[in-house]
Protein backbone atom coordinates (compact mmCIF):
# COMPACT_ATOMS: atom_id res chain seq x y z
CA UNK A 1 0.00 0.00 0.00
CA UNK A 2 1.47 3.35 -0.97
CA UNK A 3 1.35 6.51 1.10
CA UNK A 4 -1.23 8.19 -1.16
CA UNK A 5 -3.68 5.30 -0.56
CA UNK A 6 -3.09 5.48 3.19
CA UNK A 7 -3.65 9.26 3.16
CA UNK A 8 -6.89 8.93 1.19
CA UNK A 9 -8.33 6.17 3.38
CA UNK A 10 -7.29 8.01 6.56
CA UNK A 11 -8.82 11.26 5.28
CA UNK A 12 -12.12 9.56 4.41
CA UNK A 13 -12.19 7.79 7.77
CA UNK A 14 -11.52 10.93 9.80
CA UNK A 15 -13.95 13.16 7.92
CA UNK A 16 -16.61 10.40 8.04
CA UNK A 17 -16.13 10.05 11.80
CA UNK A 18 -16.40 13.80 12.38
CA UNK A 19 -19.43 14.20 10.11
CA UNK A 20 -21.06 11.27 11.85
CA UNK A 21 -20.34 12.96 15.20
CA UNK A 22 -22.18 16.18 14.36
CA UNK A 23 -25.06 14.38 12.62
CA UNK A 24 -25.50 12.01 15.57
CA UNK A 25 -26.12 14.96 17.88
CA UNK A 26 -28.16 17.02 15.40
CA UNK A 27 -30.47 18.49 18.07
CA UNK A 28 -27.34 20.15 19.51
CA UNK A 29 -25.58 20.98 16.25
CA UNK A 30 -28.16 21.67 13.54
CA UNK A 31 -31.38 22.60 15.32
CA UNK A 32 -30.23 25.53 17.50
CA UNK A 33 -29.26 27.60 14.45
CA UNK A 34 -32.59 26.82 12.76
CA UNK A 35 -34.53 27.93 15.85
CA UNK A 36 -32.42 31.06 16.48
CA UNK A 37 -32.52 32.17 12.87
CA UNK A 38 -36.27 31.61 12.65
CA UNK A 39 -36.62 34.00 15.60
CA UNK A 40 -34.30 36.54 13.97
CA UNK A 41 -36.30 36.42 10.75
CA UNK A 42 -39.56 36.67 12.65
CA UNK A 43 -38.57 39.53 14.98
CA UNK A 44 -36.17 41.56 12.83
CA UNK A 45 -37.37 40.55 9.39
CA UNK A 46 -41.13 40.62 9.90
CA UNK A 47 -42.06 42.56 13.06
CA UNK A 48 -39.36 45.25 13.04
CA UNK A 49 -38.38 45.00 9.38
CA UNK A 50 -41.87 45.90 8.20
CA UNK A 51 -41.45 49.33 9.82
CA UNK A 52 -37.87 49.86 8.57
CA UNK A 53 -38.73 49.69 4.89
CA UNK A 54 -36.04 49.33 2.26
CA UNK A 55 -32.33 48.98 3.03
CA UNK A 56 -29.97 49.67 0.08
CA UNK A 57 -32.94 49.23 -2.21
CA UNK A 58 -34.15 45.82 -0.93
CA UNK A 59 -36.64 44.82 1.76
CA UNK A 60 -35.16 44.53 5.24
CA UNK A 61 -35.82 40.82 5.48
CA UNK A 62 -33.97 40.27 2.18
CA UNK A 63 -31.16 42.52 3.41
CA UNK A 64 -30.56 40.63 6.65
CA UNK A 65 -31.06 37.13 5.19
CA UNK A 66 -27.47 36.75 3.82
CA UNK A 67 -25.96 37.99 7.09
CA UNK A 68 -28.07 35.63 9.17
CA UNK A 69 -27.17 32.68 6.94
CA UNK A 70 -23.49 33.62 7.14
CA UNK A 71 -23.73 34.03 10.92
CA UNK A 72 -25.01 30.48 11.25
CA UNK A 73 -22.45 29.13 8.80
CA UNK A 74 -19.36 30.61 10.44
CA UNK A 75 -20.46 29.87 14.01
CA UNK A 76 -21.14 26.22 13.19
CA UNK A 77 -18.01 25.71 11.10
CA UNK A 78 -15.91 27.21 13.89
CA UNK A 79 -17.54 25.30 16.74
CA UNK A 80 -17.37 21.98 14.88
CA UNK A 81 -13.59 21.88 14.51
CA UNK A 82 -12.81 23.64 17.80
CA UNK A 83 -14.97 21.19 19.75
CA UNK A 84 -14.06 18.17 17.62
CA UNK A 85 -10.33 18.60 18.11
CA UNK A 86 -10.57 19.61 21.76
CA UNK A 87 -12.81 16.67 22.70
CA UNK A 88 -10.21 14.42 21.05
CA UNK A 89 -7.54 15.95 23.29
CA UNK A 90 -9.81 15.78 26.33
CA UNK A 91 -10.67 12.09 25.87
CA UNK A 92 -7.21 11.22 24.60
CA UNK A 93 -8.41 9.75 21.30
CA UNK A 94 -6.49 12.38 19.35
CA UNK A 95 -3.61 9.95 19.98
CA UNK A 96 -5.26 7.53 17.54
CA UNK A 97 -4.39 10.01 14.81
CA UNK A 98 -1.02 11.07 16.16
CA UNK A 99 0.39 7.53 16.16
CA UNK A 100 -0.96 6.78 12.66
CA UNK A 101 1.29 7.02 9.58
CA UNK A 102 -0.37 10.12 8.16
CA UNK A 103 0.95 13.64 7.62
CA UNK A 104 -0.50 16.63 9.48
CA UNK A 105 -2.28 17.96 6.41
CA UNK A 106 -4.49 14.85 6.29
CA UNK A 107 -5.60 15.51 9.87
CA UNK A 108 -6.22 19.15 8.99
CA UNK A 109 -8.19 18.20 5.89
CA UNK A 110 -10.29 15.62 7.76
CA UNK A 111 -11.36 18.04 10.50
CA UNK A 112 -11.96 20.99 8.17
CA UNK A 113 -14.03 18.88 5.76
CA UNK A 114 -16.40 18.11 8.60
CA UNK A 115 -16.44 21.78 9.67
CA UNK A 116 -17.17 22.93 6.13
CA UNK A 117 -19.95 20.35 5.72
CA UNK A 118 -21.58 21.34 9.01
CA UNK A 119 -21.37 25.01 7.97
CA UNK A 120 -23.00 24.21 4.64
CA UNK A 121 -25.67 21.91 6.11
CA UNK A 122 -26.66 24.56 8.66
CA UNK A 123 -26.46 27.20 5.91
CA UNK A 124 -28.94 25.20 3.82
CA UNK A 125 -31.29 24.86 6.79
CA UNK A 126 -31.20 28.62 7.37
CA UNK A 127 -31.71 29.25 3.63
CA UNK A 128 -34.84 27.11 4.00
CA UNK A 129 -35.99 29.33 6.87
CA UNK A 130 -35.19 32.45 4.80
CA UNK A 131 -37.30 31.11 1.93
CA UNK A 132 -40.27 30.80 4.25
CA UNK A 133 -39.95 34.42 5.36
CA UNK A 134 -38.63 36.26 2.35
CA UNK A 135 -39.01 34.45 -0.94
CA UNK A 136 -35.31 33.71 -1.23
CA UNK A 137 -33.73 34.42 -4.66
CA UNK A 138 -30.11 34.23 -5.82
CA UNK A 139 -28.40 36.93 -7.91
CA UNK A 140 -25.04 35.19 -8.44
CA UNK A 141 -25.37 31.48 -7.71
CA UNK A 142 -21.73 30.40 -8.14
CA UNK A 143 -20.42 33.34 -6.17
CA UNK A 144 -22.81 32.45 -3.36
CA UNK A 145 -21.46 28.87 -3.34
CA UNK A 146 -17.83 30.00 -3.40
CA UNK A 147 -18.36 32.45 -0.54
CA UNK A 148 -20.26 29.99 1.64
CA UNK A 149 -17.55 27.38 1.01
CA UNK A 150 -14.64 29.73 1.68
CA UNK A 151 -16.25 31.19 4.79
CA UNK A 152 -16.92 27.71 6.20
CA UNK A 153 -13.36 26.72 5.40
CA UNK A 154 -11.86 29.83 6.96
CA UNK A 155 -13.80 29.43 10.20
CA UNK A 156 -13.19 25.68 10.33
CA UNK A 157 -9.49 26.44 10.19
CA UNK A 158 -9.86 29.13 12.86
CA UNK A 159 -11.81 26.70 15.06
CA UNK A 160 -9.14 24.03 14.69
CA UNK A 161 -6.48 26.56 15.69
CA UNK A 162 -8.52 27.29 18.80
CA UNK A 163 -9.08 23.59 19.53
CA UNK A 164 -5.37 22.82 19.32
CA UNK A 165 -4.48 25.44 21.93
CA UNK A 166 -7.53 24.97 24.18
CA UNK A 167 -6.75 23.48 27.57
CA UNK A 168 -10.30 23.33 28.92
CA UNK A 169 -13.91 23.78 27.80
CA UNK A 170 -13.81 27.50 28.68
CA UNK A 171 -11.06 28.03 26.13
CA UNK A 172 -13.28 26.84 23.28
CA UNK A 173 -16.23 29.00 24.28
CA UNK A 174 -14.27 32.22 24.95
CA UNK A 175 -13.51 32.96 21.29
CA UNK A 176 -17.05 32.34 19.96
CA UNK A 177 -18.62 34.30 22.82
CA UNK A 178 -16.28 37.25 23.18
CA UNK A 179 -14.86 37.60 19.68
CA UNK A 180 -16.91 35.82 17.06
CA UNK A 181 -20.36 36.98 18.21
CA UNK A 182 -19.42 40.71 18.50
CA UNK A 183 -17.63 40.58 15.13
CA UNK A 184 -20.67 38.99 13.53
CA UNK A 185 -23.18 41.43 15.02
CA UNK A 186 -20.95 44.37 14.04
CA UNK A 187 -20.19 42.89 10.62
CA UNK A 188 -23.04 44.48 8.75
CA UNK A 189 -25.54 41.67 9.23
CA UNK A 190 -28.36 43.97 10.32
CA UNK A 191 -27.34 47.27 8.70
CA UNK A 192 -25.42 48.80 5.85
CA UNK A 193 -22.16 50.37 6.99
CA UNK A 194 -23.03 53.34 4.77
CA UNK A 195 -25.48 54.31 7.53
CA UNK A 196 -22.65 54.63 10.06
CA UNK A 197 -20.64 57.71 10.99
CA UNK A 198 -17.17 57.91 9.31
CA UNK A 199 -15.44 56.70 12.49
CA UNK A 200 -17.59 53.58 12.90
CA UNK A 201 -17.54 52.94 9.18
CA UNK A 202 -13.72 53.03 9.15
CA UNK A 203 -13.58 50.82 12.25
CA UNK A 204 -15.96 48.32 10.63
CA UNK A 205 -13.51 47.86 7.75
CA UNK A 206 -11.14 46.07 10.17
CA UNK A 207 -13.80 43.43 10.81
CA UNK A 208 -13.19 40.37 8.58
CA UNK A 209 -16.79 39.18 8.98
CA UNK A 210 -17.95 42.34 7.18
CA UNK A 211 -16.25 41.18 3.99
CA UNK A 212 -17.81 37.73 4.13
CA UNK A 213 -21.29 39.04 4.84
CA UNK A 214 -21.06 41.57 2.02
CA UNK A 215 -19.61 39.13 -0.49
CA UNK A 216 -22.37 36.68 0.38
CA UNK A 217 -25.01 39.42 0.19
CA UNK A 218 -23.71 40.31 -3.27
CA UNK A 219 -24.10 36.67 -4.27
CA UNK A 220 -27.71 36.55 -3.07
CA UNK A 221 -29.27 40.00 -3.52
CA UNK A 222 -26.62 41.63 -5.73
CA UNK A 223 -25.64 44.50 -3.37
CA UNK A 224 -22.51 45.07 -1.31
CA UNK A 225 -21.06 47.88 0.82
CA UNK A 226 -17.52 47.01 -0.19
CA UNK A 227 -15.52 45.89 -3.22
CA UNK A 228 -16.16 42.24 -4.07
CA UNK A 229 -12.53 41.73 -5.11
CA UNK A 230 -11.26 43.13 -1.82
CA UNK A 231 -13.65 40.82 0.05
CA UNK A 232 -12.49 37.76 -1.90
CA UNK A 233 -8.82 38.70 -1.50
CA UNK A 234 -9.21 39.01 2.27
CA UNK A 235 -11.17 35.76 2.47
CA UNK A 236 -8.63 33.79 0.45
CA UNK A 237 -5.64 35.47 2.14
CA UNK A 238 -6.87 34.61 5.63
CA UNK A 239 -7.67 31.04 4.57
CA UNK A 240 -4.13 30.53 3.26
CA UNK A 241 -2.65 32.10 6.41
CA UNK A 242 -4.66 29.86 8.73
CA UNK A 243 -3.90 26.75 6.66
CA UNK A 244 -0.16 27.38 6.93
CA UNK A 245 -0.48 28.23 10.64
CA UNK A 246 -2.43 25.06 11.39
CA UNK A 247 -0.01 22.80 9.51
CA UNK A 248 2.86 24.43 11.42
CA UNK A 249 1.33 23.76 14.85
CA UNK A 250 0.13 20.27 13.94
CA UNK A 251 3.56 19.31 12.57
CA UNK A 252 5.26 20.42 15.75
CA UNK A 253 2.60 19.08 18.06
CA UNK A 254 2.25 22.47 19.75
CA UNK A 255 -0.51 22.23 22.33
CA UNK A 256 -0.85 18.43 22.37
CA UNK A 257 2.58 16.71 22.27
CA UNK A 258 4.83 16.72 25.35
CA UNK B 1 16.83 -7.52 11.71
CA UNK B 2 16.23 -5.21 14.65
CA UNK B 3 12.61 -4.32 15.26
CA UNK B 4 13.65 -1.33 17.34
CA UNK B 5 16.97 0.42 17.77
CA UNK B 6 17.34 3.30 20.20
CA UNK B 7 20.60 5.23 20.34
CA UNK B 8 21.48 7.87 22.92
CA UNK B 9 17.86 8.91 23.43
CA UNK B 10 17.45 11.97 25.64
CA UNK B 11 14.37 13.74 26.89
CA UNK B 12 14.16 16.86 28.99
CA UNK B 13 10.64 18.16 29.61
CA UNK B 14 9.75 21.86 29.47
CA UNK B 15 9.72 22.00 33.30
CA UNK B 16 13.38 20.91 33.33
CA UNK B 17 12.78 17.28 34.37
CA UNK B 18 15.34 15.06 32.68
CA UNK B 19 13.39 11.89 31.93
CA UNK B 20 15.97 10.10 29.76
CA UNK B 21 19.72 10.57 29.99
CA UNK B 22 20.85 9.12 26.68
CA UNK B 23 19.58 5.53 26.74
CA UNK B 24 20.47 2.96 24.08
CA UNK B 25 19.04 -0.51 23.52
CA UNK B 26 17.66 -2.64 20.74
CA UNK B 27 14.95 -5.26 20.28
CA UNK B 28 15.35 -8.13 17.84
CA UNK B 29 12.57 -8.92 15.39
CA UNK B 30 10.26 -11.58 16.83
CA UNK B 31 11.33 -11.00 20.43
CA UNK B 32 9.08 -10.73 23.47
CA UNK B 33 10.78 -7.90 25.25
CA UNK B 34 10.18 -6.37 28.68
CA UNK B 35 10.95 -2.77 29.53
CA UNK B 36 10.83 -2.55 33.29
CA UNK B 37 11.43 0.13 35.86
CA UNK B 38 9.87 1.81 38.88
CA UNK B 39 7.36 4.65 38.54
CA UNK B 40 8.92 7.70 36.91
CA UNK B 41 11.87 5.68 35.56
CA UNK B 42 11.31 6.80 31.96
CA UNK B 43 9.48 3.79 30.48
CA UNK B 44 6.40 5.65 29.32
CA UNK B 45 8.52 8.53 28.04
CA UNK B 46 10.51 6.07 25.94
CA UNK B 47 7.33 4.50 24.56
CA UNK B 48 5.83 7.95 24.03
CA UNK B 49 8.82 9.00 21.94
CA UNK B 50 8.84 5.77 19.90
CA UNK B 51 5.14 6.17 19.16
CA UNK B 52 5.65 9.93 18.43
CA UNK B 53 3.32 11.11 21.19
CA UNK B 54 6.27 12.77 22.92
CA UNK B 55 8.94 14.84 21.18
CA UNK B 56 12.50 13.71 21.85
CA UNK B 57 15.27 16.10 22.90
CA UNK B 58 18.05 14.13 21.17
CA UNK B 59 18.90 10.68 19.90
CA UNK B 60 18.07 8.28 17.11
CA UNK B 61 15.27 5.73 16.78
CA UNK B 62 14.93 3.14 14.04
CA UNK B 63 11.93 0.88 13.47
CA UNK B 64 12.76 -2.07 11.20
CA UNK B 65 15.65 -0.01 9.80
CA UNK B 66 13.49 3.06 9.12
CA UNK B 67 15.00 6.07 10.86
CA UNK B 68 12.16 7.98 12.48
CA UNK B 69 13.82 11.29 11.64
CA UNK B 70 13.92 10.53 7.89
CA UNK B 71 11.22 7.88 7.26
CA UNK B 72 8.72 8.74 9.95
CA UNK B 73 5.58 7.55 8.15
CA UNK B 74 7.18 4.29 6.97
CA UNK B 75 8.40 3.63 10.51
CA UNK B 76 4.98 4.36 12.03
CA UNK B 77 3.21 1.87 9.74
CA UNK B 78 4.97 -0.93 11.65
CA UNK B 79 3.92 0.07 15.15
CA UNK B 80 0.81 -0.80 17.13
CA UNK B 81 0.45 0.95 20.47
CA UNK B 82 -1.54 -0.04 23.55
CA UNK B 83 -1.20 2.99 25.81
CA UNK B 84 -1.44 2.96 29.57
CA UNK B 85 -4.56 5.14 29.82
CA UNK B 86 -7.87 4.46 28.07
CA UNK B 87 -7.91 6.86 25.15
CA UNK B 88 -10.84 6.17 22.88
CA UNK B 89 -13.92 8.26 22.32
CA UNK B 90 -16.40 7.28 25.00
CA UNK B 91 -19.34 7.99 22.67
CA UNK B 92 -18.16 5.79 19.79
CA UNK B 93 -19.23 2.17 19.36
CA UNK B 94 -16.64 -0.58 19.85
CA UNK B 95 -16.74 -1.55 16.16
CA UNK B 96 -16.27 2.08 15.08
CA UNK B 97 -13.26 2.59 17.36
CA UNK B 98 -11.59 -0.43 15.79
CA UNK B 99 -12.53 0.23 12.15
CA UNK B 100 -11.63 3.93 12.37
CA UNK B 101 -8.19 3.07 13.69
CA UNK B 102 -7.75 0.69 10.77
CA UNK B 103 -8.71 3.52 8.43
CA UNK B 104 -6.05 5.82 9.87
CA UNK B 105 -3.51 3.18 8.82
CA UNK B 106 -4.97 2.96 5.33
CA UNK B 107 -6.87 -0.31 5.81
CA UNK B 108 -10.04 -0.20 3.65
CA UNK B 109 -13.34 -0.40 5.55
CA UNK B 110 -14.26 -3.83 4.13
CA UNK B 111 -10.98 -5.39 5.19
CA UNK B 112 -11.16 -3.62 8.55
CA UNK B 113 -14.58 -5.15 9.27
CA UNK B 114 -13.33 -8.68 8.58
CA UNK B 115 -10.29 -8.17 10.78
CA UNK B 116 -12.37 -6.49 13.48
CA UNK B 117 -14.67 -9.53 13.63
CA UNK B 118 -11.67 -11.86 14.00
CA UNK B 119 -9.93 -9.89 16.76
CA UNK B 120 -13.10 -8.91 18.63
CA UNK B 121 -14.19 -12.56 18.70
CA UNK B 122 -10.71 -13.63 19.72
CA UNK B 123 -10.75 -11.31 22.74
CA UNK B 124 -14.41 -11.86 23.65
CA UNK B 125 -15.69 -8.45 22.54
CA UNK B 126 -17.79 -9.37 19.52
CA UNK B 127 -21.06 -9.38 21.45
CA UNK B 128 -20.30 -5.84 22.59
CA UNK B 129 -19.42 -4.50 19.14
CA UNK B 130 -22.42 -2.16 18.98
CA UNK B 131 -22.05 -0.90 22.54
CA UNK B 132 -20.60 2.52 23.26
CA UNK B 133 -17.16 2.22 24.79
CA UNK B 134 -18.31 4.11 27.88
CA UNK B 135 -20.49 1.09 28.75
CA UNK B 136 -17.56 -1.37 28.82
CA UNK B 137 -15.96 -2.65 32.01
CA UNK B 138 -12.30 -1.91 32.72
CA UNK B 139 -11.22 -5.35 31.54
CA UNK B 140 -13.15 -5.07 28.28
CA UNK B 141 -11.66 -1.64 27.66
CA UNK B 142 -8.16 -3.10 28.08
CA UNK B 143 -8.99 -5.78 25.52
CA UNK B 144 -10.42 -3.20 23.15
CA UNK B 145 -7.14 -1.28 23.33
CA UNK B 146 -5.30 -4.43 22.23
CA UNK B 147 -7.71 -5.09 19.34
CA UNK B 148 -7.36 -1.47 18.22
CA UNK B 149 -3.57 -1.71 18.27
CA UNK B 150 -3.61 -4.93 16.22
CA UNK B 151 -6.19 -4.01 13.60
CA UNK B 152 -3.59 -2.83 11.07
CA UNK B 153 -1.50 -5.95 11.84
CA UNK B 154 1.68 -4.20 12.98
CA UNK B 155 5.05 -5.95 13.04
CA UNK B 156 5.86 -4.33 16.38
CA UNK B 157 3.31 -4.22 19.20
CA UNK B 158 4.09 -1.95 22.15
CA UNK B 159 2.05 -2.43 25.31
CA UNK B 160 2.36 0.05 28.15
CA UNK B 161 1.13 -1.76 31.27
CA UNK B 162 -1.67 -3.59 29.44
CA UNK B 163 -2.83 -5.65 32.40
CA UNK B 164 -2.93 -2.87 35.03
CA UNK B 165 -6.07 -3.32 37.11
CA UNK B 166 -7.10 -6.49 35.29
CA UNK B 167 -8.19 -9.57 37.26
CA UNK B 168 -5.94 -12.62 37.18
CA UNK B 169 -8.19 -14.71 34.90
CA UNK B 170 -8.35 -12.02 32.25
CA UNK B 171 -4.64 -11.31 32.67
CA UNK B 172 -3.84 -14.92 31.88
CA UNK B 173 -6.14 -14.85 28.84
CA UNK B 174 -4.30 -11.78 27.62
CA UNK B 175 -0.92 -13.42 28.23
CA UNK B 176 -1.97 -16.43 26.14
CA UNK B 177 -3.13 -14.16 23.36
CA UNK B 178 0.06 -12.09 23.40
CA UNK B 179 2.16 -15.25 23.31
CA UNK B 180 0.12 -16.49 20.37
CA UNK B 181 0.65 -13.35 18.30
CA UNK B 182 4.32 -13.32 19.24
CA UNK B 183 4.67 -16.90 18.03
CA UNK B 184 3.09 -15.81 14.75
CA UNK B 185 5.92 -13.32 14.31
CA UNK B 186 4.87 -10.06 15.92
CA UNK B 187 7.59 -8.45 18.02
CA UNK B 188 6.18 -7.48 21.41
CA UNK B 189 7.51 -4.83 23.79
CA UNK B 190 5.86 -4.85 27.17
CA UNK B 191 6.14 -2.56 30.16
CA UNK B 192 4.58 -3.86 33.32
CA UNK B 193 4.61 -3.57 37.08
CA UNK B 194 3.79 -7.26 37.41
CA UNK B 195 7.23 -8.80 37.31
CA UNK B 196 5.67 -12.26 37.29
CA UNK B 197 4.22 -11.23 33.92
CA UNK B 198 7.60 -10.19 32.55
CA UNK B 199 9.26 -13.36 33.90
CA UNK B 200 6.73 -15.69 32.36
CA UNK B 201 6.36 -13.92 28.99
CA UNK B 202 9.60 -12.19 28.05
CA UNK B 203 12.96 -13.56 26.96
CA UNK B 204 14.73 -10.21 26.94
CA UNK B 205 14.63 -7.64 29.68
CA UNK B 206 15.76 -4.06 29.98
CA UNK B 207 15.48 -2.32 33.31
CA UNK B 208 15.44 1.45 33.29
CA UNK B 209 15.74 3.64 36.35
CA UNK B 210 15.93 7.41 36.68
CA UNK B 211 16.39 7.79 32.94
CA UNK B 212 19.30 5.33 32.68
CA UNK B 213 19.52 1.71 31.54
CA UNK B 214 20.41 -0.41 34.56
CA UNK B 215 20.22 -3.80 32.86
CA UNK B 216 19.83 -4.90 29.27
CA UNK B 217 20.12 -8.65 28.86
CA UNK B 218 18.23 -11.89 28.35
CA UNK B 219 16.13 -13.23 31.20
CA UNK B 220 18.27 -16.31 31.92
CA UNK B 221 21.48 -14.29 32.27
CA UNK B 222 19.68 -11.83 34.48
CA UNK B 223 18.29 -14.47 36.81
CA UNK B 224 21.72 -16.11 37.04
CA UNK B 225 22.89 -12.90 38.70
CA UNK B 226 20.45 -13.49 41.53
CA UNK B 227 22.62 -14.48 44.54
CA UNK B 228 20.05 -15.27 47.16
CA UNK B 229 16.47 -16.44 47.00
CA UNK B 230 14.10 -16.41 49.92
CA UNK B 231 11.76 -19.38 50.30
CA UNK B 232 8.72 -19.64 52.53
CA UNK B 233 8.36 -23.09 54.06
CA UNK B 234 5.06 -24.24 55.57
CA UNK B 235 5.63 -26.52 58.55
CA UNK B 236 3.53 -29.41 59.88
CA UNK B 237 4.24 -28.45 63.51
CA UNK B 238 3.88 -25.16 65.29
CA UNK B 239 7.07 -23.40 66.46
CA UNK B 240 7.67 -20.47 68.78
CA UNK B 241 11.30 -19.80 67.85
CA UNK B 242 13.13 -20.24 64.56
CA UNK B 243 15.37 -23.33 64.38
CA UNK B 244 19.12 -22.80 64.28
CA UNK B 245 20.46 -24.05 60.96
CA UNK B 246 24.14 -24.52 60.28
CA UNK B 247 24.34 -23.20 56.73
CA UNK B 248 21.15 -21.13 56.27
CA UNK B 249 19.74 -18.01 57.87
CA UNK B 250 16.06 -18.21 58.67
CA UNK B 251 13.30 -16.30 60.45
CA UNK B 252 9.96 -17.39 61.78
CA UNK B 253 7.08 -15.61 60.02
CA UNK B 254 4.36 -17.18 62.13
CA UNK B 255 4.13 -20.41 64.10
CA UNK B 256 3.65 -22.50 60.93
CA UNK B 257 5.86 -20.61 58.41
CA UNK B 258 9.55 -20.16 58.09
CA UNK B 259 11.47 -17.81 55.72
CA UNK B 260 14.84 -19.25 54.66
CA UNK B 261 17.52 -17.52 52.58
CA UNK B 262 19.17 -19.88 50.10
CA UNK B 263 22.35 -18.76 48.33
CA UNK B 264 22.98 -19.66 44.70
CA UNK B 265 25.67 -22.24 45.58
CA UNK B 266 23.47 -23.92 48.20
CA UNK B 267 20.94 -26.66 47.47
CA UNK B 268 17.43 -27.23 48.72
CA UNK B 269 18.26 -30.92 49.39
CA UNK B 270 20.80 -29.83 51.95
CA UNK B 271 18.24 -27.53 53.57
CA UNK B 272 15.63 -30.31 53.77
CA UNK B 273 18.23 -32.64 55.23
CA UNK B 274 19.13 -30.15 58.01
CA UNK B 275 15.45 -29.54 58.81
CA UNK B 276 14.79 -33.30 58.76
CA UNK B 277 17.56 -33.88 61.27
CA UNK B 278 15.74 -31.49 63.64
CA UNK B 279 12.47 -33.38 63.12
CA UNK B 280 10.84 -30.59 61.11
CA UNK B 281 8.63 -31.69 58.20
CA UNK B 282 7.92 -29.32 55.31
CA UNK B 283 4.41 -29.49 53.85
CA UNK B 284 4.87 -26.91 51.09
CA UNK B 285 7.34 -24.45 49.66
CA UNK B 286 7.14 -21.19 47.65
CA UNK B 287 9.24 -18.17 46.68
CA UNK B 288 8.82 -15.20 49.00
CA UNK B 289 8.65 -12.97 45.95
CA UNK B 290 9.11 -13.72 42.32
CA UNK B 291 12.76 -14.08 41.29
CA UNK B 292 12.72 -11.22 38.87
CA UNK B 293 11.18 -9.03 41.52
CA UNK B 294 14.09 -9.67 43.86
CA UNK B 295 16.54 -8.93 41.06
CA UNK B 296 14.62 -5.80 40.11
CA UNK B 297 14.67 -4.46 43.66
CA UNK B 298 18.39 -5.21 43.98
CA UNK B 299 19.23 -3.42 40.76
CA UNK B 300 17.04 -0.37 41.21
CA UNK B 301 18.16 0.07 44.84
CA UNK B 302 21.81 -0.21 43.80
CA UNK B 303 21.22 2.37 41.11
CA UNK B 304 19.83 4.79 43.72
CA UNK B 305 22.78 4.16 46.07
CA UNK B 306 25.26 4.92 43.29
CA UNK B 307 23.62 8.28 42.82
Amino acid sequence: MNQAQINLTAYLTLSRREVHRFLRIWPQTIMPSAVTMTLYFLVFGKFVGARIGLMDGVSYVDFIAPGLIMMAVITNAYTNTAFGFFIGKFQGNIEELLVAPIPSWVILLGYTTSGVLRGIVVGLVVIGVAMIFGGFSVAHFWLMLVVIFLSSLLFSLAGLFNGVFAKNFDDISIVPTFLLTPLTYLGGVFYSINLLSPFWKKLSLFNPVLYMVNAFRYGIVGISDISLWLAMTILIGMTVLLTVGNIYILDRGIGFRA
Amino acid sequence: MKALEINNLKKTYANGVQALNGISFSVEEGAFFALLGPNGAGKSTTIGIVSTLVNKTAGQIKIFDHDMSDDLLLAKRNIGLVPQEFNFSTFDKVIDVVCNQAGYYGVPRKVAKVRAEYYLKKLGLWEKRNHQTVALSGGLKRRLMIVRALIHEPKLLILDEPTAGVDIELRRTMWDFLQEINQKGTTVILTTHYLEEAESLCENITIIDQGNIVVNTDKKSLLRQLNTETFILDLDVSMTVAPILEKYSCTLIDEHSLAVNVKREQSLNQLFAELGQQGITITSLRNKSNRLEEMFLDLTQNSKKEQ
